[in-house]
Order: structure tokens, then C-alpha cells, then sequence
């Protein structure tokens, strides 16, 4: 039998739902779960005599991302109307953008599996409005909600350059803490704000030559898991399929897939690619766009550092663990908040700390950020510096940040009023120490015995030094003073 | 009374010489003797009307301050929405459609106090030049009852012409004003693109659609548009005011314009009576009478006018138009089998025969494989009519042609024949193509009886210069005083 070894080709579009006070081209107010029909107007109802008016910020949050994903962004662009017939689109006809989109040309940087990066190539990103929703309740009828007719949509396309369901995972992760990075999209997945729609198909090599599978394009696909799973069922039934049937990719037998959640497979839809032509053309009823240096300038300027190069220097500059990194970096808010107390004086390692075991708790149980727990960058670079000076024991200051987003105190009037400043004091150790040595003979000449016993004897007398001194002895000086006298 | 214009109605309601109540209640008793036989309207709002004008009344009884229109009885195209009664475009598909908001220029005329009389007649969505493409009736022409008033503002005109109304909106596409205009013995202006708001009018062709004022005379010409032109945010393409202030149209009107310089195209006159072209022969002899020079424009792409905008309009209506399809508003066939048919079954039942004609040439026209050769190509023909227009102003002030190259047809006469009902609009097409604003007024009679126009152009935004030109002809002749007979 010939031996068969094979490359998953994968790529993927990505529908982003931007954040925008305003929907694309009305004035209503973006929503989730409301009244159907509630969020509604007569642009977005389509109506007879209306026009589009096109928002702004959309534009602006669009080019953002198109800059962050390092496209070349259009200085000239326009709308197109890209035509078909469906109940939860109400003119027929959907406002997109065609052979000018807002940016093109980029790429994004994912972490690969050997621990590297990978530049995943981004072919395009254009703006556009969605649709509503048809809702196929009881009866023999089905009912539209249009609340989420013309909420703006980006579309980003990327080349087929992933070559695994992991790296199409962590490119859909990498471009949601991005798109939150920016503040373009809130990105929750339970409510449908990035929607994924991956190419699959595979290079097979087999002694008897090289042989590509027809693609399969997965549809509407709403959570990374989803995502992940449905790529690995499809790398497994196309090869599956290769070596029963032999078929291979031509000219229109690419087809499209669902994902059926229950059964944890992938479900034929449309056999071959329908010939669809949306006769694209543009809106006459929207000028085109065109932005000025100025203005893209002015866009730029609300760029920030991406959170994939964050995490990849707080790991180089502060040696914290790549896990650890990605933790901080994660959310835009907990990055700021570390970083600033990193520039207030805190260690690192320590803060990481902080924050990681105690803050981010504390912020998930208040259902808040961790910006908005009361808590300044000083007061817990602070309690870092005086956990760093042994002043307070590291179980305390995790107490002691606790209290400082209950109370708003600084960590020493804290650490002073809970009594939680450490024993440092030699002279005084030194006689409890000398207390402890007499009160516990055996274990001395346990110590003193050598062998296994030893260690473990030694283990017992500090932490008779620690309970007499209600655990606010400094640690590492009751070791050296015990050493000491016992040597 | 019946025949003072809306000028000189105006100043006497406001002296207080007339009220409101009174011209009001005249224009409902001719509609009540008359209008059946002219058939200019859908509907009408005796009793709203009569309430506003009462208001008007009090208001200036009381020595308040009332608008520009201070109860003047005005008529609306019905493809213009209104918050009472229906907008209907003249389609069975939108026979019962009431439209949730008001266009921008009905809210201009409320504001202005204009008493709404009713809303009139139109071919189906404005496609068609004799108002036989109605969906809900028939428009004569109150010169001769057997024949058509024009269209597709054909039930405009001929409720100015008969004294139904004292001025009225029109939309132009085409020269759906101005043709109309011409054979109704009226006044017709086509404003610049973007000079008049087109929100809340129906779209027929985007790109080219624009409302302007049918009105007895020049002068309530450029009272009308003293009223509803102006930059609206809720329309992109109406022009910005910085860009194209807006003068007092009336302020200048009377200054004619010193050392005139007419241009003509003598070859652009194929296939026109000879009564007509003598009637426009002799209008000519006025203004040079007046001291005005004729040259001789050069327009060399006016021939591909009508082709290209057959490509353009049909496109832009294919797309504009598909929003009608049952389900949202609008007729809905009695029993479908599944969606589709709610769409192939309600079109097909409520479209009229040129609009579904016209639905299927636009669709064509943008199918992939066929947008270049047709759209693409279409577009670059308006460039260079466009820019055969730019050139032509270089040397003269205002270009003068016919606007129909015969007078009022008979009813029927070109409904088998919809190529030569599309030649009709020969002289007014290009107009539309290059966003220029004309204007067609009353220059003569054929031997019938029948009213003749002289179309006048002038460059974009030369609107006040162009009502100039015209009413210096206005004030030498008196073929806008001719009335039909029709007690």
C-alpha cells in the first residue's frame, strides 16, 4: 500500500460586529435581545424614499483594525450593493463593499505550535451591514426580526496559510483580544459578534502523485470550539473521502458545509458552489469615501501595542512564564493596570502575582474590570515593594489587596492595622528562637542526629518560631538565625 | 380667482385681501366638477387641507408670522411619502402603503404652510413619459381630453394646468417634469442634482432622480424653490451649502441678463414636428429681440444619451426596486407555497408591464459577464455628456432646445411601441445624465391647440440664472396666461 502524508490548507472569514454607538447607516441604537423589531427605523426597515447615511466611526473602527493587521488601507473607497433575495434582508440588497475594500494586503501574527510566530496573510477587510434575523417559530409561517438589520459588519478574509485546526483556533483568538485591544468590539461570542466561516481542504501526497481535495467552506460557525472541532472532523472525512472515492478539486465542486453541534460533525448543505452573481454595483445613493492622510493619521493615533507582542515582551523583559504573560495580556485594561504599577516601582514577578491570584478574582466576582476595583497602580506597586522587603509575608499581601479594593487604604496602613508587618528584628527572633530551642529538645537532637530526620526537624522548629510570632516573623531570618545556633 | 398664480395668491393671503379657507375651498370645488375628467390625482385631503388653511387664516388674522407658502394649495407627485393618506408610486404593489415618515420636502412645505391639496397621478414609479403606466389611473391632458398630459409627472401638470392646484412637485429622471410640463403648458424646473433633497422620494433612478416645482410661472418657479432646496444630512448626495450656496431665487429674477449667449445644437432636432421646431425658432427671435446672441454648442455624445440611460436607470431601478417583494410591506399574493413564490407571485401579480420591462433590462445590464459591456460602458458615455455639457458653458450661458419632439399625443398612440415612447424623452435625457438643472416653459401652440415648451440649461447650480433667462421670455409673451377650457 502507498504510504499517504497530507497538508491541511485552511483559510478563513471572519465576520466582526463593531461596537459603534450607531448602526451603519441609521440612527439606531445597536442591541442585543430586545423586543424584535424594537431597534428599528425606516432606513434600516428599508422602506420606500429612504436613504443610507454612512456612519463614521464604523469607518474609523474599521480602519484601525485593517492598520493593526498591517493592510494597506484604501485612500479611496466606495459601497457597493451586492443583490439577493431573503426574507431578513429587507431591500434585497445588502450595502457592502466590492473591488474596493477598506484594507487589503496584511498579515497577523500567530503563535505557532513550535513556539514561534506564524504570519497568517490577510487578503482583505470591508465594512458592510448585516441582516435580521428569520425566526421559524410554530405554524406554517416564519416570522423576521430586523433589530440586527444594518448592525456594522467587518469582514476579514485571510489566505489559506493555516495549516492546522490549532493555528485556525489561535488566529480566531488572536484577532478577538485584538478587536478588544482596539475597543472595535465588545467580541462575545455568545452573542454572535464574531462569526467564523473556514476553507478547508488538504494536499495529499501518495506515491502515485500529489491530489487536492475539493474544498468545503463551513458555515456561520459561532464559538472557537465549534470552530477547532469542526476543522479536525473535516480533516479526517476529506481524507477519509480521498481515498474512497479519489475525487479532487476542479472548477465548481466546492461545497458548503454546517456544523451540527449535537452530533460533532459536519452536515452537507449545497453540493456544488451555486453559480450565484449578487450583480454588484455601486450605491448611488452613498458618496464615496475618501481618507486623507490627515485623517488616517488622526486613526492611527489611537493604535496601541498589540496584545500577542505585549505578552511576548513581558515574557522576554520580566521573565514571567509565556502562560502568566498571556493571562495579563488578555484584557487591554488588566495589561495597563500592570504595566503602570510595573512603572511605579513593582516587581514584576510579584505583581504578577498580585494581580493573576488576587485582582482578576476579585474582578470576576464583581463582574467588573479590573480598572474599576478602586485599586491605584501606586498602592499596589507599593504592597509589591514591601512584600519584595520582606515587610509583609506574600499570603498577607494577597490579605492585604483584598482590603485595599474593599477600603480604598494604602497597603502599610493596612499591613499596620491588620498587624502584618513582619518581625525582622534580629534581637528579638534571636530569643524566641533560643525560647523555641529549649522548649524542644528531642527535635533538636533530631536535627542534630542528621538523616532523613533532619530536615524534617528543622521544618518543625521554624514553624514553632512562626506560630509563636503569629506568622509575622520574617521567614528567611528565623531560618538564618536557627542555622546559626544549631550549627 | 382661479387664475392668479401662487405668488400673487400668496401675497393676498397674507395682506389678508383672501384666506386660505377661501382658495382652498375654490381648488375642492373645481376638483369636485373637474377632476374627474383630468384624473390628476390618487388622493386628496379636503378636510386636513381645510383645517390648515383655517390655521393659516387664524395665524394671520392674529398678525403671527406664516411661511413662505402661507396657504397656498399645493399638490404632491404620490412617489414623495407623507405621513397621511398613502404613497403609492401608482402601483397596485404599493396600493395601500403608508409611509411612516414624511420626505424632506413635504416637511419643507408644511413648514412653509402650503395647504397639502392631495397627491397626484404618475406612471407606475415614474417610469414612463404619459402617465398611462399608472397602476390606478388615468391622467388626460386638460387641452384635449383625448390625449395624454406627459408624464411621469403627468398628474402634476395637468393639475396646475387645470387649476386644480396653484403649483405642485414633480420628480424628473428623465425629464419627467419638464416633458410633462411641456405638454401640459406649464412650467417644469429639474433643479441640479443634489440641490433638492431626494429623501423619502420613491427611488426610481438614483443617480439622476430629482424633485423640482411645476408651477403656472417662472416666478412661482423660484418661489418653490425658494422653499425646498437646501442641504439635507439625511440625503449624502444633497450638495453642502458652502460648496453651492443657495440664493434668494426671487431676489434677481426680474434682472435679465445682459449680453445673453444662447447656445444651440441645430443637428439635435431630428425627428420633431415642425410646428414645434418653428415655436422654438420663434423663442429664439424673442431673446434675440432682448439683445441675446445665439452660437452654435457642440454635443457630440448626445445621440448615446437615451441608450445610456435606459442601461443606467433600469439598472439603478432593478436594484431600488426589488425591496417590493411581499414580504415586509406592500401586496403580498393571497396563498404562497414556500417564500419564493411570496416573492416571484406578488411581483408578478403587482408590477405593471414597463415597470417589470424595466426591472429585467437593469438586471441584465448588471449580471455578471455583461456589467462591463453595458453599466461600465453606459457610465463612461454620462463622462463625456457630461463633459460635452462643460465644454458648451464655456462659450455661452444657457443652451435652448425643444423639450418633446411633438406636442400632447393620443392616449394609447405609443403603448405597443415602448422604443418610441422612450424617444419622446430625447431632448430631456441628457440633462438627467450630466446632473444639470432645466427648464421647460410654455412657448406657443400647434394648430390643434396643443401647448409647445422651450427647454432651457444652464450650468450646475446655475439655477437663478436659468429662472432669469426664463422669465425674461415670460415677461414678453403671454402663452403661460392661455387656460384650458374645461368648465
Amino acid at each position: 500500500m502507498n504510504k499517504v502524508d497530507y497538508k491541511v490548507l485552511v483559510g478563513l472569514e471572519i465576520h466582526v460586529q463593531l461596537c459603534t454607538r450607531t448602526k451603519m447607516f441609521c440612527g439606531c441604537a445597536l442591541g442585543f435581545g430586545e423586543q424584535p423589531n424594537s431597534r428599528v427605523c425606516p432606513v434600516c426597515l428599508g422602506m420606500p424614499g429612504v436613504l443610507p447615511v454612512m456612519n463614521k466611526q464604523a469607518v474609523e473602527f474599521s480602519t484601525l483594525v485593517g492598520l493593526a493587521l498591517n493592510c494597506q488601507i484604501a485612500e479611496f473607497t466606495k459601497w457597493d450593493r451586492k443583490s439577493y433575495y431573503y426574507p431578513d434582508l429587507p431591500k434585497n440588497y445588502q450595502i457592502s463593499q466590492y473591488d474596493l475594500p477598506l484594507a487589503a494586503n496584511g498579515y497577523i501574527e500567530i503563535p505557532a505550535t513550535n513556539g514561534d510566530l506564524k504570519k497568517i496573510r490577510i487578503r482583505r477587510a470591508h465594512l458592510e451591514e448585516d441582516a435580521g434575523k428569520n425566526l421559524h417559530t410554530a405554524g406554517n409561517f416564519s416570522q423576521v426580526d430586523l433589530n440586527r438589520a444594518g448592525t456594522p459588519l467587518l469582514e476579514i478574509v485571510t489566505e489559506p496559510d493555516m495549516n492546522s485546526a490549532t493555528e485556525v483556533r489561535a488566529l480566531a483568538e488572536e484577532l478577538q483580544r485584538i478587536v478588544r485591544y482596539l475597543g472595535v468590539s465588545e467580541a462575545d461570542m455568545q452573542k454572535g459578534h464574531m462569526r467564523f466561516e473556514p476553507n478547508v481542504n488538504l494536499v495529499i501526497n501518495r506515491g502515485d502523485g500529489q491530489f487536492k481535495t475539493p474544498i468545503v467552506e463551513v458555515k456561520n460557525l459561532n464559538s472557537f470550539r465549534a470552530l477547532e472541532n469542526s476543522i479536525e472532523y473535516e480533516i479526517d472525512r476529506q481524507l477519509d473521502q480521498f481515498l474512497e472515492t479519489g475525487e479532487v478539486m476542479e472548477m465548481g465542486n466546492k461545497s458548503t458545509r454546517g456544523w451540527d453541534d449535537a452530533r460533532e460533525m459536519t452536515v452537507l448543505q449545497r453540493e456544488k458552489e451555486e453559480a450565484h452573481d449578487y450583480r454588484y454595483f455601486p450605491d448611488p445613493d452613498l458618496v464615496p469615501v475618501r481618507i486623507s492622510e490627515q485623517w488616517l493619521s488622526e486613526i492611527k493615533s489611537r493604535l496601541c501595542e498589540l496584545p500577542l507582542n505585549k505578552q511576548i515582551r513581558y515574557v522576554k523583559d520580566y521573565g514571567l512564564s509565556d502562560y502568566d504573560a498571556g493571562v495579563l495580556t488578555a484584557d487591554r485594561q488588566v495589561a495597563n493596570f500592570f504595566e503602570a504599577s510595573v512603572a511605579a516601582g513593582g516587581e514584576p514577578k510579584r505583581l504578577c502575582n498580585l494581580l493573576t491570584q488576587v485582582g482578576l478574582k476579585l474582578a470576576n466576582t464583581r463582574g467588573c474590570s479590573i480598572a474599576e476595583l478602586g485599586l491605584s497602580a501606586d498602592g499596589v506597586a507599593e504592597l509589591a515593594k514591601m512584600t519584595e522587603a520582606g515587610e509583609i509575608s506574600a499570603s498577607a499581601a494577597n490579605t492585604i489587596l483584598e482590603e485595599m479594593a474593599k477600603t480604598g487604604k494604602s497597603p502599610r496602613a493596612l499591613a499596620e492595622e491588620m498587624n502584618l508587618i513582619q518581625k525582622s528584628d534580629a534581637g528579638e527572633l534571636e530569643k524566641i528562637v533560643d525560647e523555641v530551642l529549649r522548649d524542644n529538645q528531642k527535635a533538636v537532637d533530631d536535627f542534630k542526629a542528621g538523616g532523613k530526620k533532619s530536615g524534617k526537624a528543622r521544618g518543625f522548629l521554624l514553624g514553632q518560631v512562626m506560630q509563636k510570632t503569629k506568622g509575622r516573623a520574617n521567614p528567611r531570618v528565623v531560618a538564618e538565625i536557627l542555622d546559626k545556633k544549631l550549627s | 380667482m382661479d387664475w392668479l398664480s401662487a405668488k400673487q395668491l400668496k401675497e393676498k393671503i397674507a395682506s389678508g385681501k383672501i384666506s386660505s379657507v377661501e382658495a382652498t375651498k375654490v381648488v375642492f370645488e373645481r376638483i369636485t366638477k373637474i377632476e374627474p375628467v383630468v384624473g390628476a390625482y390618487i388622493s386628496t385631503f379636503e378636510e386636513q387641507a381645510m383645517a390648515k388653511a383655517a390655521e393659516v387664516d387664524k395665524r394671520i388674522a392674529a398678525g403671527e408670522p406664516a411661511g413662505k407658502l402661507s396657504g397656498v394649495p399645493i399638490a404632491i407627485k404620490d412617489n414623495m411619502c407623507t405621513t397621511f393618506g398613502t404613497t403609492t408610486c401608482a402601483s397596485k404593489i404599493l396600493a395601500n402603503f403608508h409611509a411612516p415618515y414624511n420626505a424632506t420636502v413635504v416637511e419643507k412645505l408644511l413648514a412653509a404652510d402650503a395647504v397639502i391639496v392631495g397627491k397626484t397621478n404618475l406612471d407606475e414609479f415614474a417610469m414612463g413619459s404619459s402617465t398611462e403606466n399608472s397602476g390606478l389611473k388615468q391622467t388626460v391632458n386638460p387641452w384635449d381630453t383625448t390625449r395624454v398630459p406627459g408624464g411621469s409627472s403627468g398628474g402634476s401638470t395637468a393639475a396646475v394646468a387645470a387649476g386644480l392646484c396653484y403649483a405642485a412637485l414633480g420628480s424628473d429622471t428623465g425629464g419627467s417634469i419638464r416633458q410633462p410640463a411641456s405638454l401640459c403648458g406649464v412650467v417644469g424646473l429639474k433643479p441640479t442634482y443634489g440641490r433638492v433633497s431626494r429623501y423619502g422620494l420613491v427611488a426610481y433612478g438614483s443617480s439622476l432622480d430629482q424633485i423640482g416645482p411645476v408651477t403656472q410661472t417662472v416666478e412661482d418657479a423660484a418661489l418653490m424653490m425658494n422653499i425646498i432646496t437646501g442641504h439635507d444630512p439625511a440625503d449624502s448626495t444633497s450638495v453642502d451649502e458652502q460648496t453651492a450656496p443657495i440664493p434668494d431665487y426671487l431676489e434677481k429674477l426680474d434682472e435679465p441678463v445682459k449680453q445673453l449667449k444662447i447656445g444651440i445644437v441645430p443637428s439635435f432636432n431630428a425627428g420633431a414636428d415642425e410646428q414645434v421646431r418653428k415655436a422654438i425658432a420663434n423663442a429664439l427671435n424673442v431673446y434675440n429681440g432682448l439683445g441675446a446672441d445665439t452660437i452654435e454648442a457642440q454635443m457630440p455624445h448626445l445621440d448615446y444619451a437615451i441608450a445610456a440611460y435606459y442601461v443606467i436607470a433600469t439598472a439603478e431601478a432593478s436594484s431600488n426596486l426589488s425591496r417590493y417583494d411581499g414580504v415586509h410591506y406592500g401586496h403580498r399574493t393571497a396563498e404562497p407555497n414556500d417564500y419564493i413564490e411570496v416573492y416571484t407571485k406578488s411581483r408578478a401579480e403587482a408590477f405593471g408591464k414597463e415597470v417589470k420591462r424595466r426591472i429585467m433590462l437593469g438586471t441584465y445590464a448588471l449580471s455578471s459577464g455583461y456589467y462591463d459591456a453595458y453599466y461600465l460602458k453606459a457610465l463612461k458615455v454620462r463622462n463625456l455628456i457630461r463633459q460635452d455639457f462643460v465644454k458648451a458653458f464655456e462659450n455661452c450661458d444657457c443652451i435652448m432646445m425643444l423639450v418633446s419632439p411633438t406636442t400632447a399625443f393620443k392616449i394609447g398612440e405609443k403603448m405597443d411601441d415602448p422604443l418610441k415612447m422612450y424617444l419622446s424623452d430625447i431632448y430631456t435625457i441628457a440633462v438627467n445624465l450630466a446632473g444639470i438643472p432645466g427648464i421647460s416653459i410654455p412657448c406657443g401652440f400647434d394648430d390643434k391647440g396643443l401647448p409647445i415648451g422651450l427647454q432651457i440649461l444652464t450650468p450646475a447650480f446655475g439655477e437663478d440664472k436659468l429662472l432669469r433667462i426664463a422669465r425674461m421670455y415670460e415677461q414678453q409673451t403671454d402663452w403661460h396666461k392661455r387656460k384650458p377650457n374645461l368648465s
